[in-house]
């Protein structure tokens, strides 16, 4: 690569606008120069500014008794957990990279969220993949999520840090644009928080892990705009992931973290060692200056603009206390490590870069990292939306066999068993796995430290949030906190990870800025902070827009191993109950997608105050030792939660059945079915409890039906006496089993 | 009180859970050894863990082999004290010839990690002797390259020296290509030396140990290691 001549059409060519560059210029009180330009398009690129995004995000409630860290404030929040102990965690879109490089896009965005999470002081724990594609009808479907589970597969089983959960959606709207949302969870004690700020004049900057090289230069700019026919050209702005170089880098800094040593850590991801000095310089209201000419390369011939935009992987920086350099040296040593002590912190403000002792960059630090235009994007209400809610869905016939549409949705993909994917990912590792994948709502982790245990969910429907953004963005913050209570957990706080399409398009804000007050509302009701997250824009190519897609990763904290509770019905003779409303229109739901081909409808009744009383009535009855088994009722509705909790629980050939009567509704069947109206939890507990359960609901104001009882090897459920499905477990369990490993096969 | 030491090689995943799980449940006496230590002659069972020794990029443990420590653990195991090397380190002991045969990818190309049942076919070994002859075990797996292969006279050799020590099996305990999860030669799951002083297998033990993860039968071997150290002391 050459340096080039600083013109308006470059400055174009890097996705700044004619308005930030005049803004460059004032702050700069000249001209930029080549290097200079680079560095400010990556930090101004929507990836790391967050220019279009900002004014929306602060709407989230980011503080709580428990946030040691709050959102924003550093490279991921921490929450505290009691006895000593806190949590770091966060979630991360990869795309545009697994659009192009399916395996190295999920592996790399692996990599780079478990530095997010180590550079805190946290060990690692737990990992979790939110995904979605098209249909695996198309063969470049099924290529990209092999690519993804592979790629996620490597980095993950190699660094030794299991993937615990998650989920797939597979819908049209994705084909072309897949979304690769990686988790990363960690732990720590309160005295081994780390923060990534750079301060104490004269202490030293040092470079560690991985050489430099020209791997995923522009990578953030690239994240920034509208996948095209030319995308695959952007293949080499893909970094390549190295999980054994991470591992070492892991094992290392924590080894680091633990002696008095460092001043500040960070990782380089996202627009790499530019990013990492002026943003530490910045936070530690400090100068910073770097020698590029001592930074590890593994590349000749680099020049500057390459050195400080490169992506490549699996490398830190970090702030050494003057004087303590051998000591951090030693370290690094021992894991094989480089270290390379590359500059020192200054007290003017100024990110300054030397090449070869000539000055080549000098931007006030401050103003890069936080100065960046925020835009308040015009937003219009699409005309699809009035049109979808008014839609009448009575002429809608009633299906044939209630037991075909059964089993129909058991092999949807999106609702099928995905053992296919998590038995490519090693989940046991670091041996805290107490709910694997594939058992109940959320993923269960002890916690070797202390005798409480953590719960952890990803989720959302991207349809209702298509449908109705605000309703859509509170029902997956309500959802994925349903599903930790079911499994015996208080929700603690949130992630967030925002996949949507062209900022700039009116239509696409408008859903943007609806998801975000849908969010925000219901983080507010559950007292569920943000702790964090991450924004992904241009989600976009020539065939359109990904549906509106904010998913939500979510913690809570069990008390005990006695709370923990599964989905699957555990003895025959346990009764079966739904706390919550029975009856569901059919807006949205799996089932009107595909039993009839459509995406439309207004979306059930959503009572936020109801929500919660759900979900507090559940978690007391699960202290209480009440619930023998608790499974929120998601898509597929009723039948299909049903169904998986006589499939769930069955090792080899011991699943157990149900047979229950629905009241006699007015309503349509199948909704009574199949809808997916939110705030229900279905529960089975012992005969002797049914009274109380009973009691204690309705004296909390939530509805609650007692439907039947669990049995052995059948499926049967009526209403008002009359049969609507009849089906052998065994039957509606190999469909639920087999159907995505027969597409991948 | 019976020493343990665990090996570290740089990537090596597994190590803190056979530590832990030692540590709770066998014996307080464990010990982390570095890759580059050269001395471990004071340990009673040196455990060769899990992971991705050096990433695993070559071939799985090629590398591993090379690290000082190799030299000092073939000593340790010709002297014949205890050496027991779980997934990756039954690779690593393929690969420095400490057992014989070698390890190929899974036959589904794809890297497996679940629950499977393992029948104990040699109880007459240091790491099996308190499990009967044709306990059936449920147990995980987790590696992608946990196919074994061994040539026809190796393996009539391993029969005749009774050096198979474990197969995979349904929860019955029968052994069919229906129970092989990986491809290996008769379902091979875990092999000693002649000596029968040095065990690799490829299952978890050490995931395994705490009722609570969902099964306790790994606890076997470990109490098996403990209950021959016992008496040999």
């Amino acid at each position: 690569m050459k340096e080039q001549e600083v013109t308006l059409d470059l400055v174009l060519e890097h996705g700044l606008t004619e308005e930030e560059y005049k803004l460059i210029c004032s702050i700069l009180g000249r001209q930029p120069n080549f290097t200079e330009l680079g560095v400010f398009s990556v930090m101004w690129s929507e990836h790391c500014s967050y220019k279009n995004s900002r004014f929306w995000l602060k709407k989230f409630p980011t503080t709580g008794p428990r946030i040691m860290v709050k959102a924003g404030d550093e490279n991921a929040g921490i929450i505290d957990i009691g006895s000593g102990l806190a949590i770091s965690f966060k979630i991360e879109s990869h795309n545009h990279p697994s659009a192009v490089e399916p395996f190295q896009g999920a592996a790399t965005g692996i990599g780079g969220i478990i530095r997010d999470i180590f550079t805190m002081g946290a060990r690692p724990i737990a990992l979790m993949d939110s995904l979605r594609f098209g249909k695996l009808s198309t063969p470049n479907v099924r290529r990209l999520l092999d690519g993804v589970v592979r790629g996620i597969s490597h980095y993950g089983n190699c660094i030794g840090i299991p993937t615990v959960g998650g989920e797939i959606y597979f819908d049209p709207t994705y084909e072309g644009n897949p979304l690769v949302n990686v988790f990363c969870l960690g732990i720590m004690r309160h005295e081994d928080m780390a923060l990534g700020r750079a301060s104490g004049v004269g202490n030293s900057v040092y470079y560690v892990g991985a050489a430099t090289g020209r791997d995923g230069i522009h990578g953030a700019t690239f994240a920034s705009e509208e996948l095209n026919e030319k995308s695959e050209e952007r293949r080499p702005s893909v970094q390549v992931g190295d999980p054994f170089m991470e591992k070492l880098l892991l094992e290392a800094c924590l080894e680091l973290l633990q002696t008095d040593a460092v001043v500040g850590i960070q990782d380089m991801g996202a627009a790499g060692l530019t990013c990492s000095t002026c943003e530490t310089a910045s936070r530690g209201g400090a100068g910073i200056e770097i020698e590029l000419a001592k930074v590890p390369q593994r590349e000749k011939g680099m020049i500057p603009y390459e050195i400080l935009l490169s992506e490549s992987q699996e490398r830190m920086l970090v702030i050494v206390k003057k004087g303590r350099e051998e000591e951090v040296e030693a370290i690094f040593n021992k894991w094989d490590l480089h270290a390379a002590n590359i500059g020192h912190v200054t007290d003017d403000g100024m990110m300054r870069v030397l090449f070869n002792g000539q000055k080549v960059v000098e931007i006030p630090a401050k103003q890069l990292a936080e100065d960046a235009p925020i835009y308040q994007r015009e937003f219009k209400e699409p005309a699809y939306y009035k049109k979808c809610k008014s839609e009448d869905l009575s002429a809608i016939a009633q299906p044939s066999s209630y037991g075909d549409i059964l089993k129909k949705l058991l092999g949807d993909p999106t609702i099928a068993d995905k053992r296919w994917v998590y038995e490519q990912y090693d989940h046991m590792v670091i041996t805290n796995t107490v709910v694997a994948p594939g058992v109940s709502d959320a993923a269960v982790l002890r916690l070797k430290e202390c005798e409480k245990l953590l719960a952890m969910k990803t989720d959302c429907n991207g349809r209702y949030c298509y449908l109705d953004p605000y309703i859509g963005g509170m029902i997956a913050v309500a959802e994925a906190a349903r599903n930790v209570v079911c499994c015996g957990a208080k929700p603690l706080a949130i992630t967030d990870c925002l996949n949507f399409g062209n900022p700039m398009k009116e239509e696409i804000f408008w859903q943007f800025k609806n998801c975000v007050e849908g969010i925000a509302e219901a983080c507010r009701q559950f007292e569920t902070p943000v702790t964090g997250g991450n924004v992904s824009f241009y989600n976009e190519n020539p065939r359109g827009a990904v549906d509106p897609t904010p998913v939500i990763g979510i913690v809570g904290l069990i008390d005990s191993q006695d709370h923990v509770t599964t989905a699957s019905f555990k003895k025959p003779g346990d009764v079966v109950i739904l706390l919550g409303p029975i009856e569901s229109g059919i807006g949205g739901s799996e089932y009107l997608a595909i039993a009839h081909g459509k995406k439309t409808g207004a979306l059930p009744e959503f009572d936020i105050e109801l929500e919660k009383r759900v979900q507090s009535v559940c978690l007391k009855l699960i202290r209480d030792g009440k619930i023998k088994s608790a499974h929120d009722i998601s898509e597929g509705g009723l039948a299909v939660a049903l169904a998986e909790s006589c499939i769930l629980g069955g090792v080899d050939s011991t699943a157990l059945g149900a047979s229950v009567d629905l009241p006699a509704t007015s309503q349509r069947l199948d909704g009574v079915l199949f809808g997916e109206r939110q705030s229900r939890i279905l529960i089975s507990v012992d005969p002797s409890d049914v009274m109380y359960v009973d009691d204690f609901a309705k004296n909390n104001n939530v509805p609650v039906y007692k439907l039947g009882t669990v049995e052995n090897e059948r499926l049967q459920i009526s209403c008002s006496g009359k049969i609507l499905i009849d089906e052998r477990i065994a039957d509606i369990a190999k469909v639920f089993r087999s159907e995505l490993e027969s597409c991948m096969s | 009180m019976l020493r343990f030491g665990v090996v570290v090689f740089p990537g090596s995943n597994c190590d803190h859970d056979c530590f832990y799980a030692i540590k709770q449940f066998v014996s307080k006496d464990v010990e982390f050894i570095w890759h580059k230590s050269r001395e471990i002659h004071e340990f009673d069972c040196i455990v060769i863990p899990g992971g991705f020794s050096y990433g695993d990029y070559l071939r799985t443990g090629a590398i591993a082999r090379f690290s000082p420590v190799i030299g000092q653990i073939r000593e340790f195991a010709e002297s014949g004290k205890l050496v027991i090397g779980i997934c990756n380190g039954f690779q690593i002991l393929l690969e420095c010839g400490l057992l014989p045969g070698a390890m190929l990818r899974n036959t589904s190309l794809r890297f497996i990690c679940k629950y499977i049942y393992l029948k104990t076919v040699n109880s007459d070994t240091p790491f099996t002797s308190s499990m009967e002859q044709g306990r059936v075990i449920r147990i995980p797996i987790a590696h992608g390259e946990g196919n074994y292969y061994i040539d026809p006279d190796g393996l009539a050799e391993l029969k005749r020296n009774n050096q198979i020590v474990f197969q995979y099996c349904d929860a019955n305990g029968n052994i069919s290509d229906n129970t092989n999860p990986n491809g290996s030669v008769e379902n091979i799951a875990g092999i000693c030396n002649k000596a029968g002083n040095v065990l690799g297998m490829m299952p978890h033990p050490e995931r395994c140990c705490d009722p609570r993860l969902g099964s306790s039968d790994g606890l076997a071997v470990f109490q098996s290691i403990l209950k021959s150290l016992t008496v040999s002391q």
